[in-house]
């Protein structure tokens, strides 16, 4: 089941970590499936743990990316007082752009936590033995991974999702731009709420087809903006049903 | 006579190039200042890795491989210079070959190699912008000015290794036929080339010869040190403070701006009422005067090689955004408010700047609504130049100055700031728990 922190502090037990669960999470009907597998995926290893439910906000990336540092501040400030409120210590998610946020633009703003991205969590859920992932569905298959630019480029992370990856037995392939050299998936800086600018193409349809190009089945992905992007390039390119994309939890949630 | 008239051009010369290069000092003071915290021992590793060591050069291998051989052969031909300068005030030759002994052969040596393993890549990338044509020496930004730019550079550096060599093969021979005025050196490159070259002429023209080479040597020496300022090749100063004065912010860290916290603190009640002051606000930045002193001197390192450019995923799927071309317009636009300012009367000088004009004069609205701020361009530059930093900047003037952006992007701020969601949403943030 899962509880809200509001609910928590009803009880005597205190959760180890707050799940943060971000819009896409939320209220996307693609990334709620992530959503789900990650709590999933928590249960399993018996982890308690806590989301924010309606006391959550956006953390005001999109909005400061665009330039609106007004209302990034609203929801920052509103986010802190939350999250301080509660005393709340260390937070999951499982989107990069959330997770850059709080970890690297709250604590000017008087917000200090420690911050992990979903895949970093899981990782040392992994090897710390709390939850065994085996081969199964995805032994032996080509995957490539597509590094966000959040979690990879900006925050350095390229290993953990990729230690997962390795751990589902799995045969990456990478594609020909990765790890420093990731090429965005479009949604990054706030496009994701509008269409590209003019241009020859869009950038997801070259990610997309970049993709293709390892020779994968399936692509597995780190955020609900890159998930969406992708999907959308194959299906411009009518590969929906061919190639996958899949959140590196539910992945895992298949093979635990 | 030639002590006299080597002393005239390189006191003109001096002038100039002081002139110029104070003028690009003072076009960057004309930024605000930045937080240049942290510890100085780290940015010094930094400056020796990345600056003196070239380690992101290496992200590309074969530039970077060829780009050495300029490089070191410029840093090398440093000491040199300071024994050309000796020579030339005191009409000395070869002044350091006495006090050097064989420490004087290993320098030397060294330079006729670098020189042309100098000579050969640039060549090399002369081809390669104007041959081959690669796809980042040739889009719109550079057509024109740039590309003569980057090859004045490339031919002044050949006519520079052809006088080492003219100047070095004669020598060779003449040490030789004149032992008590050409001190014996060992030339790796020059024994073989000046036989070649000048092999059979008597002494008065190989002197001559060897003259010519040394004044070649000299002059295009002077031409570079006056015609730098100008140019797009500052990086071979300007990427050691550039790396130095990184900013201590992490990657993913945009700069707050305390006044809008303070702002928003008081209206929740988490804090004081802001004092009230006459003067509108300015947030963001729409011109040099309201960029960083940082982000300017990032606009003299650039050196427009574009690799930012050319891993920019706007600009590979044809928007008009390119992160290069940013950095030059920051750059020509403070250049241009620079010059004016100087010539500007004293009445003008009494009062804020303006020439009607903007950044937004040079980098369009386009440009900037492109960026998905995936920091590739950031992770590219070998220099540590934040093209992303100027597009977020000029993004904020647009949304918290202006009132204006991209159309789409209202209805989001809407709905951020309404019910703290991207999207217009009907249901409770929590209901995808039950479905």
């Amino acid at each position: 089941m899962i509880r809200t922190m509001s609910e928590w502090a009803g009880s005597d037990a205190q959760p180890e970590v707050l799940y943060w669960v971000g819009c896409a999470g939320s209220y996307d009907a693609r990334a709620q499936k992530v959503a789900k597998s990650f709590c999933a995926i928590l249960e399993k290893a018996g982890i308690r743990f806590a989301i924010l439910g309606q006391e959550e906000k956006c953390t005001g990336d999109p909005a400061r990316r665009a330039g609106n540092e007004f209302v990034f501040q609203m929801l920052a400030l509103q986010n802190i007082e939350t999250l301080n409120a509660y005393n709340v210590k260390t937070i999951v998610t499982a989107c990069p752009h959330c997770f850059n946020t709080l970890k690297n633009e709250y604590p000017a703003l008087g917000g200090n936590y420690e911050v992990m991205h979903h895949t970093q969590y899981l990782n040392q859920l992994f090897s710390t033995g709390k939850i065994k992932i085996s081969g199964g569905a995805f032994k032996g298959k080509k995957i490539t991974y597509h590094d966000s630019c959040y979690l990879g480029r900006v925050n350095g992370e390229y290993e953990a999702p990729r230690a997962l990856i390795e751990a589902l037995d799995a045969d990456l392939h990478e594609m020909k731009r990765s790890k420093a050299n990731g090429l965005c998936c479009g949604a990054g800086g706030a496009q994701m709420f509008k269409e590209d600018e003019p241009g020859d193409k869009r950038i997801n349809l070259e990610r997309a087809e970049e993709a293709l190009e390892s020779g994968a089945k399936v692509i597995a992905a780190n955020c609900p903006w890159c998930i969406t992007m992708l999907t959308d390039g194959l299906k411009a390119m009518d590969k929906q049903d061919e190639v996958m994309v899949y959140d590196l939890s539910e992945m895992i949630i298949q093979n635990i | 006579m030639a002590s006299i008239v080597f002393i005239i051009i390189s006191g003109a010369v001096f002038f100039f190039a002081f002139k110029a290069f104070r003028e690009v000092y003072q076009n960057i003071q004309l930024g605000k200042s930045f937080d240049s915290s942290g510890k100085p021992s780290e940015r010094w590793r930094d400056v020796l890795l990345i600056a003196f060591g070239q380690k992101k050069m290496f992200d590309r291998p074969i530039a970077a491989f060829f780009h050495l051989f300029i490089y070191l052969a410029f840093l090398f031909t440093q000491v040199e210079l300071i024994e050309i300068f000796i020579d030339g005030i005191f009409g000395t030759h070869r002044f350091l070959a006495h006090y050097l002994g064989v420490f004087y052969d290993v320098i030397i040596g060294f330079i006729e190699v670098l020189s042309l393993l100098a000579l050969v890549a640039t060549v090399i990338f002369l081809a390669r912008r104007n041959l081959l044509r690669l796809p980042r020496f040739t889009k719109s930004e550079l057509l024109g000015w740039p590309q003569q730019d980057a090859n004045i550079i490339l031919l002044g550096e050949i006519l520079l290794v052809f006088g080492i060599f003219t100047m070095n093969g004669a020598d060779h021979l003449l040490q030789n036929l004149q032992p008590e005025h050409y001190p014996q050196v060992a030339l790796p490159i020059s024994h073989i080339t000046g036989p070649i070259l000048f092999g059979g002429l008597d002494v008065s023209t190989l002197q001559i010869i060897e003259r010519l080479g040394w004044w070649q040597h000299v002059l295009v020496v002077f031409g570079f040190m006056i015609y730098l300022p100008y140019s797009k090749h500052l990086h071979i100063f300007l990427a050691f403070p550039n790396v130095y004065f990184r900013p201590e912010r992490s990657r993913g860290e945009m700069e707050n701006i305390p006044t809008i916290t303070a702002e928003v603190k008081s209206m929740f009640g988490l804090g004081p009422e802001p004092a009230v002051t006459d003067e509108i606000p300015v947030f963001g930045a729409n011109d040099i005067f309201s960029l960083s002193k940082k982000n300017l001197l990032d606009a003299y390192t650039c050196t427009e090689c574009g690799r930012c450019t050319s891993v920019c995923p706007a600009n590979l799927t044809g928007k008009k955004l390119s992160p290069r071309k940013i950095m030059m317009d920051v750059r020509d636009r403070a250049t241009e408010v620079g010059k004016k300012m100087r010539t500007s009367s004293k009445a003008e000088k009494s009062e804020p700047f303006s020439d009607g004009k903007s950044l937004f004069d040079y980098i369009s609205r386009e440009e900037i609504r492109a960026c998905t701020s995936c920091n590739a361009c950031v992770e590219a530059c070998p220099v540590l130049i934040n093209p992303l930093d100027i597009i977020l900047q000029l993004r904020r003037y647009e949304v918290l100055t202006e009132s204006q952006t991209a159309e789409a992007w209202t209805p989001m701020f809407t709905s951020l700031e309404n019910q703290g969601c991207v999207w217009q949403v009907p249901q409770e943030r929590d209901a995808w728990i039950h479905s």
